[in-house]
């Protein structure tokens, strides 16, 4: 067979559909999105009607997923790594009642933090939740690992992390395709116990998953993606090289054999064994990891670093924070660092900025008129395109914290007094996190404005549908909102004054108002034209 | 024989396009291929690079190794400078000198001018005007991609069979555009 050429995240979807998946679920997140946006376009997912749509968040997403496993079937969840956070309590809880058919989370982290708020690494979560960890270093492996990934859930019945980094997820490359294998029947677990989390029954499955630690290290000591290679010339530096950071690595040295002992590591729990021979072998360890140094401070809090040195992360032979690249993995083992010229002074930034014809920037630029009398401080903010409102020449947002925390946000501050307390938040994180926010909002009768801000997609990760799209004021409604404090307009030019009034009046209205400006996103517009005008 | 390419430009102008061309006649000689692209945030108007590693032989990392490039290969001037740090004394930068201008303190031009022509080797045209002249207003990325394809080792037969292929869903007016574009582009490499 031909190779394919796909994104790391591609790459990973291919393997899954062709080691016999019967669904995905998944929210979008950058870098993730390419996973599930890929199988809504393969041919062979529709053919086979492989679950494939949108969940409302990652919580729902994981516990879908979930469900699906506990009839035997093969499925994957998809998030980025924030997304894990808000999918935290299926997932580990996942891990008490392990999975029937094979259950794979795939979480794409995000370090540099290039589309996200902060760059934590989720194996520190697949650590604390004590499943399998595997960390593809190319696209290759992406593929093979969801035909390994499956199989090592179905023989432990555990679920198993896939964790990818912004590079792997969002690079290109050949893929080599193997031949697939059918989906499973459905089937319900043999033990009847095995999904319920009594305390009585949980205390059992936690020894079990204690005892299950064992097998997980000795799959890990035999695992095809990690590889040892004891034999060297120079015993002066041991190298562990996680997931990219292999790559970069190799790189470093080009096409010059690497003169010190190697292990790779894309299987966790990081294989001890072998890592003590390199320690006792060497006279320094380095440890290269892409993400947080999860494995560094394993080591030496496993004793590891008493008597030789142990450099990586924390001891700043590399950036505590932030990517690597083949320079800084060079610098790091001393070898010469290559640099072309310096960015010359002239070269400005160029941050990322509303589109043109946007409709969030008019929705802002009414939004500061209203607010104009009470001066800055009083719009707190969500997670999308709209964040970029908090740039020049809006400045119309004071906050961004995680998806939905505009709606509480300005709840609690509201409660505490401040006058006017507004949320801005888009349609789809509004799905994702913001509904239940309101609830609280309309118990407490609390003097807000929430402001959704529909532009009928999930914009900032490339336009994917949502679950609420369309019923918004129907939510709201139900929700409880009070019917005529449920406003909406055309967020336009032309309406600026108009906008700026409802605004005002809802300010004034002591209780909780919702306004909805409504146009569809430019791109998602253009795209659509685009299809229609074939 | 390796080609390791930093194409550079503003979100939404076009250098994946450029990406999977080159992409596209490199598999077809046999070779590997390594692409890193930006998506997510940053396509939102600011500045875009993609990491395209082209060789005969294995490529193991995904990003480009400073000082390393071959060839900054730009589709707006100022961005062309950005990735100076990557490229190598004897590298390339070829760029469309019309600037795009969706900041307030853009420089001036003249500087980013005098920047570029102060690297050894280098490329700086009109791609916008020169698309335009053709009748092939939107085929831009293509006139630059014409402009490198002899410092990248391509032959014009090479890089028409990849346009033909991966536009031809796209009609053939559109193919006809970019292979003119592709002409216009050539006759200015050096």
């Amino acid at each position: 067979m031909e190779k394919m050429m796909l994104l790391g995240d591609e790459a990973l979807a291919q393997g899954a559909l062709d080691a016999g998946i019967s669904g995905f679920y998944g929210y979008p997140g950058t870098p993730s999105t390419e996973i599930i946006e890929y199988v809504q376009r393969s041919k062979q997912a529709i053919e086979d009607n492989i679950h494939r749509t949108w969940s409302s968040n990652e919580k729902t997403a994981m516990e879908t997923a979930l469900g699906m496993s506990y009839t035997g079937r093969r499925t994957m969840v998809t998030m980025k790594h924030v997304g894990l956070n808000v999918a935290a309590d299926p997932f580990m809880n996942s891990a008490m009642t392990g999975s029937h058919g094979g259950l794979l989370i795939a979480v794409a982290d995000d370090p540099s933090m290039h589309s996200s708020q902060n760059e934590q690494d989720s194996r520190f979560f697949g650590h604390f939740a004590m499943i399998p960890i595997l960390e593809p270093s190319n696209q290759q492996e992406c593929y093979d690992m969801a035909f390994y990934g499956f199989e090592i859930s179905e023989k432990f019945h555990t679920p198993v992390m896939i964790r990818l980094t912004t590079r792997l997820s969002h690079s290109r490359s050949g893929v080599q395709r193997r031949s697939r294998i059918s989906q499973n029947e459905l089937s319900k677990p043999e033990d009847i116990f095995q999904f319920m989390l009594l305390p009585a029954v949980a205390r059992k499955k936690y020894k079990n998953l204690i005892k299950m630690q064992k097998d997980f290290m000795a799959d890990s000591a035999n695992s095809p993606f990690n590889s040892f290679t004891m034999d060297a010339k120079d015993y002066s530096k041991g190298i562990i090289a996680t997931g990219l950071a292999y790559n970069y690595l190799r790189e470093a040295f080009g096409k010059d054999p690497i003169p010190y002992p190697v292990l790779k590591i894309c299987q966790y729990p990081a294989p001890m064994d072998e890592i003590r021979q390199l320690y006792d072998k060497c006279d320094e360890l380095y440890i290269l990891e892409e993400g947080m140094p999860v494995l560094e401070e394993k080591l030496i809090g496993a004793g590891f670093a008493g008597t030789k040195p142990i450099h990586g992360r924390l001891d700043g032979s590399l950036e505590r924070d932030g990517e690597l690249n083949p320079n800084k993995v060079a610098a790091a083992l001393g070898m010469p660092v290559k640099y072309g010229k310096d960015i010359p002074e002239i070269v400005t930034g160029r941050p990322p900025a509303l589109c043109v014809g946007c409709p969030h920037a008019d929705s802002f630029i009414a939004l500061n008129k209203a607010v104009e009398e009470y001066g800055r401080g009083h719009v707190f903010s969500d997670i999308g395109c709209y964040t970029l409102g908090f740039m020049p020449p809006y400045n119309a947002i004071n906050s961004c914290v995680d998806m939905g925390a505009s709606v509480t946000m300005a709840k609690g501050a509201a409660d505490s007094g401040l006058f006017p307390a507004i949320a801005v938040i888009g349609d789809s994180t509004f799905a994702h996190s913001g509904m239940t926010g309101l609830l609280d909002c309309i118990y407490d009768k609390s003097n807000v404005v929430i402001v959704i801000l529909d532009n009928s997609t999930t914009g900032m990760t490339g336009g994917q549908d949502y679950t609420a799209f369309g019923k918004l004021e129907e939510i709201c409604l139900g929700l409880g909102v009070e019917k005529e404090h449920i406003r909406s307009f055309f967020p336009f030019v032309k309406n600026h004054e108009e906008m700026t009034q409802v605004y005002k009046e809802e300010i004034a209205y002591e209780g909780v108002s919702v306004i909805i400006p409504r146009r569809e996103c430019v791109q998602t517009m253009k795209r659509r034209n685009k299809k229609g005008s074939k | 024989m390796k080609k390791d390419i930093i194409l550079a430009g503003v979100g939404g102008q076009g250098i994946l396009t450029i990406a999977t061309i080159l992409g596209h006649a490199a598999l077809k000689r046999g070779w590997q291929l390594k692409q890193a692209e930006v998506h997510g945030m940053s396509q939102r108007g600011g500045d875009v690079q993609s990491h395209l590693r082209l060789s005969d032989e294995e490529i193991h990392s995904d990003l480009i190794t400073m000082g390393d490039a071959d060839m900054i290969l730009s589709v707006e001037p100022m961005e062309s400078l950005r990735y100076l740090p990557y490229l190598h004394e004897e590298g390339w930068i070829i760029t469309n000198s019309n600037p795009f201008k969706n900041i307030p303190n853009y420089p001036n031009e003249e500087d980013l001018y005098k920047a570029i022509k102060g690297i050894k080797n280098h490329l700086l045209f009109d791609a916008d005007a020169i698309a335009k002249e053709i009748k092939a207003n939107r085929s831009m990325n293509i006139v630059v991609l014409g402009a490198a394809i002899k410092q990248l080792g391509f032959s014009e037969e090479e890089i028409s069979e990849s346009i033909k292929a991966i536009f031809a869903s796209k009609g053939e007016t559109i193919v006809e555009a970019n292979l003119r574009a592709l002409v216009a582009g050539i006759k200015l490499s050096k």
